[in-house]
Formats: structure tokens, C-alpha cells, sequence
């Protein structure tokens, strides 16, 4: 390692930087370990800001512009903060074939969102996968992690429904 | 580690499981603990407790058993298997041990869709638990990788794979021989092995479910390719959305390694090996092995032209072997049983067997493997138990974005990589959708080529602009406002895109376009003079 390099101080006190630092040392400081790092980054905090970016670009030497490049060139990452609950429709083949495309218009009608956005009160982000595969469970949801295959648009209606309604 | 230190703990293992006279077998791959197989297992495991049946009962959380679409499903050391099981259905299974089978929880394994199987590379899914290594060197794993290190050359291993006559599972079907032998033969301070387990094929889940189910032969295979090719160092690269997968992948590494099977020395020899994961990020070109080298690399997932081929100039400037995870896969079974007896199964071309990942409209979906050169008759109505609700057959997808689809008139095609690529399709990783009538075959191109326009990296601008023209044409014909000079524009587009993008994913892009042209015309013309759809999915207005 270049001797002059000083590694920046962490953005702010938040203990989350302590993990994301612990990441860009174990894969050497080095430009290599950019989509680690972010990885890290976005599972420690969520998503993806112009702080974090920043403060990673600069640790591992590489231009700002690049951490932006592969930030936005990969749909894992994602720029902006989720809502409170996230519900992930598979639209691979077999969920295409079996009715996901109706689970997308029965969000979009009856909660006026669609696949990448959030609801207004930034209670349920609604996102979309390109497989998940759990083809023979088709067409497959994911609730805040936790999948449910075979989903209606009824059952899925329900759900969002209980999360809006939900005050926690 | 010795081969005889390895028989030890092969032999104290199986010891140890033929003291405890009944097991019960519980799917813990993503398709069953989607459906709450975590909770059978726990209940389970707290029954036999409860009874004090610990000295007699085994509860194994094992890999996939194959039948997705019944999960969750839970078998026995008798052979019976049982679907759709509950928590609540733990005391029955239990007493079931002892007073004959649950008739109304039985699954009867009597039916095409097991007995038409072939498994090698599944041979341990559904039976070792994935998170034991001991479980799996009882099975006769890691012999291979020690006979490979103590008796053969690394040449005698790439003659055994050459003449296995095994190909690339990736989609490609490049002979694995060969690109072990350019390798071996490349020049480098330093050799890479990659394996690509970037598995981007909507509606593929193969690879995924040999991660889950049985991780180290996957490790196995790995190793024994890079003693042959000379490589010291490899990456596992896997998609970010397979939490699984990696989490079985990074303790089956630790284990390994505790063992003394990776890392210096392996085995006594002068073999080094260090393997790392690295986490895709959810983007489909880099299944291409540039694209997912640059990635590596920690940059944006851009293929670059080849040649130079990965083989000579991969991963750092250096020569790397890329292979996918069901190639490794098989590996472990070629060296033990020797590549005459792979070769003898399959086809003049196609040799061994492939899995594939069963979807869509048909009555059983889920994982399989089957001798290559099977019908797709035999794949969709014997194993796949045909179409459901009484509805007539369509088309059949193989190859994900990148293949075709095709209909009745090709049921009777062996599979194997030649008549798949000359009916317009390809053999792809293995993902194998079917359709009914209530697909539109032109909905199904926009679909695909909505998914190729998103995922084009915006490197090249054939597959750049020419997806994104291409979806615009097929969007107007579904929303029924083409005319017939749209069908001929789209021809020329296909053309162009196939013949002038710089990887794979624009070449292959149009392949679901033209092959629906190809044997669905009558859709096509319905759309544009007819306006209509006729399996009733598309119409004006409809802004999907």
C-alpha cells in the first residue's frame, strides 16, 4: 500500500461504518473489492447514498464516478432508502406464465404503485425480481424476506392491505 | 488429509448412521421452506424428543427432492414419501414409522416423474444433509479429488474429462475437455478458476438447488480443475439473491478447510487452493464470462470482444477457467467412474445427463435430470404429467431469453445441443417452461425482449438500441396497432442484432422473436390483420 495514503475518518459516529470498514480491509483496500464493500454498505444501512459512496470511492482509490457507475449499473443496488415493508414480485418466465403480471396490476390499481416505487407514506415499497427461482411455486412474492409461493392477487390484496393499516 | 484418513471418517460416519435405525429426510431447499419446511422439521425434531425417540429417530434437514410444486415434502429411510406435510402432521409421520406409511399424506413415487430420472448430478439432492461434510465423504465424496491427487497426473485428468465428452451446462455446450486442456496449455504468472454461478435464466433454478442441496461436490469439482488446469487461486461467483446458497456455499468452505481439503498442501500434496465467493449484483449480462470476469474485477459488468479468450487472458490479464456450477458438478463422478461411463450416456454429441428446472403450465414442476437425448414429449407429459385443467399444449421454452420456443411439431426432438440450436432454440442452462393456450406467443417475445432490453449493458449499440426498437414493434403489435410492414422491419432487426452484437446476450437476444415467427405465424398475422389476440392476453389500451 502506498505509504502516503491516509484512509478517510468514517462519515459520522454511526457504529454501521465500523462493519463496512471491516469489509474494505479484508479485501485489501483495493479497487477490486468495490462491489463487496457496497454490498456491505447496503446491508448495513439499507440503500446506497451519496455519503456512502463517497467515503467508499475515496478508502478504496477509486474515482467517485466509478462507485456511481457500479452502483447504478447493478438493480441489487439501490439509491434510494425502502419503505417499511418491501414486497419483491417475481417476474421470471414461470411467474410471467402463471399470473404475475396481474399481481403488478392489482398493486398498481388498488395502491397506485408500481414495480420500483414506494406508497406515499413510506409505509410498503413494491419490487420486482427477475427470478427468484422458486419457479414451482409460481407465481412467487417475497414479504419482507419471507416467500409465499402460489400467490392471488386477493391474497397479495390482503396483505398490503395489513401492512397499510398497521400503525407499528 | 490421506485417502485413508478420508475412509476413516467415511466409515465412522456411516457407522454412526446405521446405529440410529430410522431417519426421517425433511426438504430444507428454498422451494420446500418457502411452503414452512422449517416448521415440519422443528416440530419433528421436538416430537422425537418428547418421545425419547432420539436413540432410535433421525431428523435430517436434506437438499431437494425434486417435486417443488408438492412441498413440502418429507420422505423416510423405507422409501415412502409424503407431500404437502404440515407441522401439524409431525405425530402421524412419526407413528407412520412404526404402523406402515400415511396413506393421505403419500406421494407414490411409482410415476414417470421419478422413474424416468437419471441422477448424477442430484444423486446426493434430497438424501445428504448439505451443511454435513462428513455426510457427504460417507457418500463417497472428496474420493475422486484424492484419487485425482495421489494417482493421476493433472494431464490423465483432462484426457478423462476430454473423453467423458462432458460440455459446458452453461448454455453453450463448449467441450469442458478441451477448454481444460487450453488452459493447462496458457502461459501465466498466475491461474484462475472461476465458477459461474451467476445463474440469470428467468425461470432456471438448477445450479441454485446443487448449491443448497450438495455444496461440496460443487467444491469437489472445482478443485479437481484447478489440479488439472495448474490454477492456485478461484472465485465463486453466485447471485446476491440466492441467501441460501451462499450461506451453504460459506460453511461448506470453512468445513473443507478444517479439513485440511482446501487451503496449503492439500491432502500432503504440493497442491495449494484458496477459493472466495464473490456476490453477483443483479445483472444479467454477466453470466458472459467477460462481463462476469469485469465484474470480479469489482467494475460495471461490460463484456469485452474475444479473442483473447478468458483461457488466455481472463481474470487479471491471467489465464482463467470458467465453468458453470452443474459442469463442476459433474465432475467428481467422472473421475470416479471414468469417462468411458459418462460417454455412455445420452447421445453421439450430447453425452451424460442434464438438469432442468420444470415450469409453468405443467402438473409437476420442479427440479430433474434426465439422460440427454430424451424426448420433449417424454419431458412435458410423462415426467411433467402433461398440461393441467384439461387445456391443450402450446409451446415449450428452453434456453431463457436467450432460446426459443417451440411448438407440438417439435415434441419429438431428442434434447441435445444440435436439435435444439437447429429448431431455433438452445439447450441453455436448463430452464424449461411450458405453455398453454392461454399464452400468447407474441406477449411471450415482448416479455423476453423486455427482458433483454433491460439488461443490455449499453456497451455495444446493435443490442442497445436494436432490444429497445425491437420491444417498441412487438409493444404495437400486442397493443394491435402494427402493420404488416412492422413484421418485415422486425425481421431485418433480428437479423442485425444476431449478427453484429458483441456477446451473447444480443446475439441470442432475437432468438425468442424468430423462432415465434418462425413457428407461430398465424399469432403474428391475427395480431395485425385479425386485430386480435387469440389467446386473449394482449388488447388496445393494455400498458403492460
Amino acid at each position: 500500500m502506498n505509504p502516503r495514503f491516509a484512509k478517510p475518518a468514517a462519515p459520522s459516529n454511526d457504529k454501521r461504518w465500523k462493519i463496512v470498514d471491516a469489509t474494505m480491509r479484508r479485501v485489501g483496500q483495493n479497487s477490486r473489492g468495490l462491489i463487496e464493500s457496497l454490498h456491505t454498505v447496503q446491508e448495513a444501512f439499507g440503500y446506497l447514498d451519496e455519503t456512502a459512496l463517497r467515503y467508499v470511492a475515496v478508502s478504496l482509490r477509486v474515482p467517485v464516478s466509478r462507485a456511481y457507475g457500479v452502483a447504478t449499473f447493478y438493480h441489487f443496488f439501490t439509491l434510494k432508502p425502502t419503505g417499511e415493508h418491501t414486497c419483491v414480485i417475481c417476474l421470471g418466465t414461470a411467474c410471467y406464465i402463471k399470473g404475475a403480471p396481474q399481481l403488478v396490476d392489482t398493486v398498481k390499481r388498488e395502491f397506485g404503485v408500481s414495480p420500483g416505487e414506494t406508497t406515499n407514506d413510506g409505509k410498503v415499497s413494491i419490487l420486482s425480481a427477475r427470478c427468484l427461482g422458486s419457479c414451482g411455486l409460481a407465481p412467487a412474492v417475497v414479504y419482507d424476506n419471507q416467500i409465499a409461493g402460489k400467490v392471488t392477487p386477493d391474497q397479495l390484496r390482503v396483505q398490503l392491505a395489513k401492512w397499510d393499516a398497521d400503525d407499528a | 488429509m490421506t485417502p485413508e484418513e478420508l475412509e476413516h471418517i467415511a466409515t465412522t460416519e456411516r457407522e454412526a448412521q446405521a446405529a440410529i435405525s430410522q431417519t426421517v429426510n425433511v426438504c430444507v431447499a428454498a422451494g420446500c421452506l418457502s411452503c414452512q419446511s422449517q416448521a415440519v422439521k422443528d416440530t419433528l425434531d421436538r416430537e422425537v424428543d418428547r418421545r425419547g425417540m432420539k436413540t432410535q429417530c433421525r431428523i435430517k434437514g436434506v437438499g431437494c427432492m425434486g417435486l417443488c410444486s408438492e412441498g413440502p415434502l418429507v420422505s423416510t429411510n423405507d422409501g415412502t414419501l409424503y407431500k404437502h406435510v404440515g407441522a401439524t402432521d409431525a405425530p402421524a409421520l412419526l407413528d407412520g414409522l412404526n404402523n406402515g406409511p400415511v396413506e393421505r399424506l403419500r406421494c407414490t413415487t411409482k410415476v414417470p416423474f421419478f422413474e424416468r430420472q437419471k441422477k448424477i448430478v442430484l444423486e446426493n439432492s434430497g438424501v445428504i444433509d448439505p451443511e454435513r461434510i462428513e455426510e457427504y465423504i460417507a457418500a463417497s465424496g472428496y474420493r475422486a479429488l484424492l484419487h485425482a491427487l495421489t494417482e493421476m497426473t493433472p494431464a490423465e485428468v483432462i484426457d478423462e474429462v476430454t473423453n467423458s465428452g462432458l460440455r459446458g451446462r452453461g448454455g453453450a455446450g463448449y467441450p469442458t475437455g478441451l477448454k481444460w486442456s487450453t488452459v493447462s496449455k496458457a502461459v501465466g504468472t498466475q491461474k484462475y478458476v472461476i465458477c459461474n454461478a451467476d445463474e440469470g435464466d428467468p425461470g432456471a433454478f438448477m445450479d441454485r438447488s446443487v448449491l443448497e442441496s450438495d455444496p461440496h461436490r460443487v467444491l469437489e469439482g472445482i478443485l479437481i480443475a484447478a489440479y488439472a488446469v495448474g490454477a492456485s487461486e478461484g472465485y465463486i461467483y453466485v447471485r446476491a439473491e440466492y441467501p441460501l446458497a451462499i450461506k451453504r456455499l460459506k460453511s461448506a468452505i470453512r468445513q473443507a478447510e478444517k479439513l485440511g481439503l482446501l487451503g496449503q498442501k492439500i491432502c500432503g500434496t504440493n497442491f495449494n487452493f484458496r477459493i472466495e465467493l464473490r456476490l453477483g449484483a443483479g445483472a444479467f449480462v454477466c453470466g458472459e464470462e467477460t462481463a462476469l470476469i469485469a465484474s470480479i474485477e469489482g467494475k460495471r459488468g461490460t463484456p469485452r470482444p474475444r479473442p483473447p479468450y478468458p483461457a488466455m487472458e481472463g481474470l487479471l490479464g491471467q489465464p482463467t477457467l470458467i465453468n458453470n456450477v452443474e459442469t463442476f458438478a459433474n465432475i467428481p463422478p467422472i473421475i470416479r467412474n471414468g469417462g468411458d461411463w459418462y460417454a455412455g450416456i445420452g447421445t453421439e454429441n450430447s453425452k451424460g445427463t442434464k438438469v432442468f428446472a420444470l415450469a409453468g403450465r405443467v402438473q409437476n414442476t420442479g427440479l430433474v435430470e434426465v439422460p440427454m437425448g430424451i424426448t420433449l414429449r417424454e419431458m412435458v407429459y410423462d415426467i411433467g404429467g402433461g398440461i393441467p385443467e384439461g387445456r391443450k399444449f402450446k409451446a415449450v421454452q428452453t434456453g431463457g431469453p436467450s432460446g426459443g420456443c417451440l411448438p407440438t411439431e417439435c415434441l419429438d426432438m431428442p434434447v441435445d445441443y444440435e436439435s435444439l440450436a437447429k429448431a431455433g432454440s438452445i439447450m441453455g442452462s436448463g430452464g424449461m417452461i411450458v405453455m398453454d393456450e392461454s399464452s400468447c406467443m407474441v406477449d411471450v417475445a415482448k416479455y423476453f425482449m423486455e427482458f433483454c432490453m433491460t439488461e443490455s449493458c449499453g456497451k455495444c449499440i446493435p443490442c442497445r438500441v436494436g432490444t429497445y426498437q425491437m420491444h417498441r414493434l412487438l409493444e404495437s403489435i400486442t397493443t394491435l396497432q402494427a402493420t404488416e410492414k412492422d413484421i418485415s422491419l422486425l425481421e431485418e432487426l433480428c437479423d442485425l442484432v444476431k449478427n453484429t452484437s458483441l456477446c451473447g446476450l444480443g446475439q441470442s437476444a432475437p432468438n425468442p422473436v424468430l423462432s415465434t415467427l418462425r413457428y407461430y405465424p398465424e399469432e403474428y398475422r391475427a395480431h395485425i390483420e385479425g386485430n386480435q389476440c387469440v389467446a386473449g392476453v394482449c388488447g388496445k389500451g393494455d400498458g403492460q
